[in-house]
């Protein structure tokens, strides 16, 4: 069944870019605020999932949150989650390979608000969390959006660490990209390639438009 | 009433200030760089000071052991930039801090025709209204104002200042003006406090600053002038002059000012006043007041500060030293002081 990659490819990147957004714009606002020594350590983690392998990343995932990971054996014991081999390890795979891309799109944004407005919120009597929700936010908001539907777009076309991790157990842990390569190996399977390769091209091309829509929205509103 | 004496350094920066403000406007004046904004931003709670203490109405906002949050601190603040939040309606600007006075403030400030618009399609002139129209909405317990006309054309900052000058006079909260322009202090300023590389070099009431001699070095030679208050008595159809008393005299000024009745303040530059030694028989100038000279500072460049007592009011020339030595003038000297009418520049005409 073609649609069983798609359905489960567009419930592991939304799954994964949900989870993922409220971190990425915790730690975007803490990088475009700070210079310390602490910030470089955690701005070259956060980035690490962008140059390196994806396969090194899948691997380090089954590492840690494999069943006999160190992770992993703590969520399965206590809580009888396992993520290894399942959909939402793909979800997992998906959300961190998405997520240095969607802390420097939304980063970029944060760095942008001018000091000036949050100083004049505070002498305006606003609380932090206050200045944070009404002045901040609002105006981070489609840089937040743009973000979010890059992730999307990432995680939509994870392949490498997502195969690693989960494997690509069709019905379960199967994605497009890994539906794409398994037609690819058996002849006789052109029809299904074409066709996955254009709902993804579809499914890329409406998430930009959508984000353009959506931006526009919030910055009119 | 603010009591201020704060210490913080900056780099290479000293600021070691200490000065009362009263109820009124008090300017803090000074070159760029001298401190201006690094103390009242310490006001606001912005910037934290190394040393020192703050009290406002008698309530410590920074002292040992105490430094009150700037969202506690009640101030009201209007940047240099209005930063007005540009998501949100002039209408929501306003009341973000609170609604206190909505009415009479939007009366006030001219800004009922523009209560729906957005920050980007205002003018300079009306940002910095909305900013001050924003800041007293949170019923602050003092307004602090970081050069609102700096960015400012003239033309903007002449429609600007009535409304400040307004605030002023209808028992508004009282004002921290910060500012590198001597036409604004002179007219919105009740207290003056100058600043010099970080250390307050003159204060007290703006009259008694101004006409010091010893402030011409402070303030610059183009800056330096007393500033007299007195009202307006008539206007002249055919010659089309404004008469004007003040304790110093009579004064005419070119032109239609204000109502008769209506109070007005005038700087008269120290370059402007000419002094002579008998009341001059025909002469163009229209203005010539009888004083008495009270002091007499020599600089180091070729000018010499002469303090002048006219009536009640108290007045500052700028002579040469050429001219002091041949008029052999000293201090208790009954002499004229003339004023070139004209001279009067449009911007130190206030009220």
């Amino acid at each position: 069944m073609i649609w069983t990659p798609v359905f489960l490819s567009l419930q592991v990147s939304l799954i994964a870019t949900i989870c993922a957004l409220p971190l990425a714009i915790w730690v975007a606002r803490v990088l475009a605020h700070g210079t310390s020594r602490w910030h470089s350590v955690l701005n070259g983690f956060v980035h690490l999932p962008l140059v390196l392998p994806p396969v090194v990343t899948g691997y380090l995932l089954l590492v840690v949150f494999g069943r006999q990971g160190t992770v992993g054996a703590v969520l399965y014991d206590l809580f009888g989650v396992t993520l290894a081999f399942r959909w939402t390890g793909a979800a997992l795979a998906a959300g961190i390979m998405g997520f240095p891309l969607m802390v420097r799109v939304i980063r970029l944004g944060f760095e942008a608000v001018d000091p000036g407005l949050e100083a004049a919120a505070q002498t305006l009597g606003a609380s932090r969390a206050r200045v944070f929700r009404t002045v901040t936010l609002p105006l981070v908001a489609p840089a937040i959006v743009a973000g979010s539907v890059l992730g999307f777009a990432k995680a939509l076309g994870e392949f490498g660490a997502t195969i690693t991790f989960v494997a690509a157990i069709p019905g379960q842990t199967e994605t497009i990209p890994s539906a794409i390569y398994a037609a690819l190996q058996v002849p006789g399977q052109e029809g299904a390639v074409v066709t996955l390769v254009c709902i993804s091209i579809a499914l890329a091309m409406g998430a930009l438009i959508g984000s353009e829509w959506l931006a526009r929205r919030v910055v009119a509103r | 009433m603010i009591k201020l004496d704060v210490q913080k350094r900056l780099g290479d920066f000293t600021l070691d200030a200490q000065f009362d403000a009263p109820a009124g406007v008090t300017a803090i004046f000074g070159r760029s760089g001298s401190g201006k904004t690094t103390l009242i931003n310490a006001i606001a709670g912005l910037l934290t000071p190394d040393a020192g203490t703050i009290a406002l109405n008698g309530r410590t906002l920074f002292g040992v052991g105490t430094n009150v949050p700037t969202a506690k601190r009640n101030v009201g603040y209007v940047f240099q930039d209005a930063w007005l939040f540009p998501h949100m309606t002039v209408g929501k600007n306003l009341t973000y801090g609170g609604n206190h006075d909505f009415d009479r403030i939007v009366d006030l400030l001219g800004l009922a025709s523009l209560l729906t618009r957005r920050p980007t399609a205002l003018s300079g002139g009306e940002k910095q209204r909305v900013a001050l129209g924003r800041a007293l909405m949170s019923k602050p317990d003092v307004l602090l104002l970081d050069e609102p006309l700096a960015a400012l054309d003239s033309a903007r900052k002449a429609e600007v200042l009535p409304y400040l000058e307004r605030l002023r006079d209808t028992g508004g909260p009282p004002m921290i003006y910060v500012s590198h322009a001597m036409s604004e202090v002179a007219r919105l300023a009740t207290h003056l406090v100058v600043l010099d590389a970080g250390r307050v070099v003159q204060s007290g009431p703006l009259g008694d600053v101004l006409a010091h001699p010893a402030s011409m070095p402070l303030l610059g030679v183009r800056d330096a002038g007393a500033v007299i208050i007195g009202a307006v008595t008539g206007y002249d159809t055919d010659d089309q002059l404004t008469h004007l008393s003040f304790d110093a005299g009579h004064i005419s000024l070119p032109g239609h000012i204000g109502q008769i009745g209506q109070s007005i303040r005038l700087r008269i530059p120290a370059q402007d006043i000419i002094l002579a030694g008998a009341a001059p028989v025909t002469i163009s100038a229209r203005n010539v007041l009888p004083v008495t000279i009270t002091a007499l500072e020599q600089g180091r460049g070729p000018g010499v500060a002469v303090g002048l007592q006219a009536g009640q009011a108290r007045l500052l020339a700028r002579i040469t030293k050429a001219s002091l030595r041949e008029m052999n003038l000293s201090v208790g000297d009954q002499v004229f002081a003339i004023i070139k009418a004209t001279a009067v520049a449009p911007e130190n005409v206030g009220r």
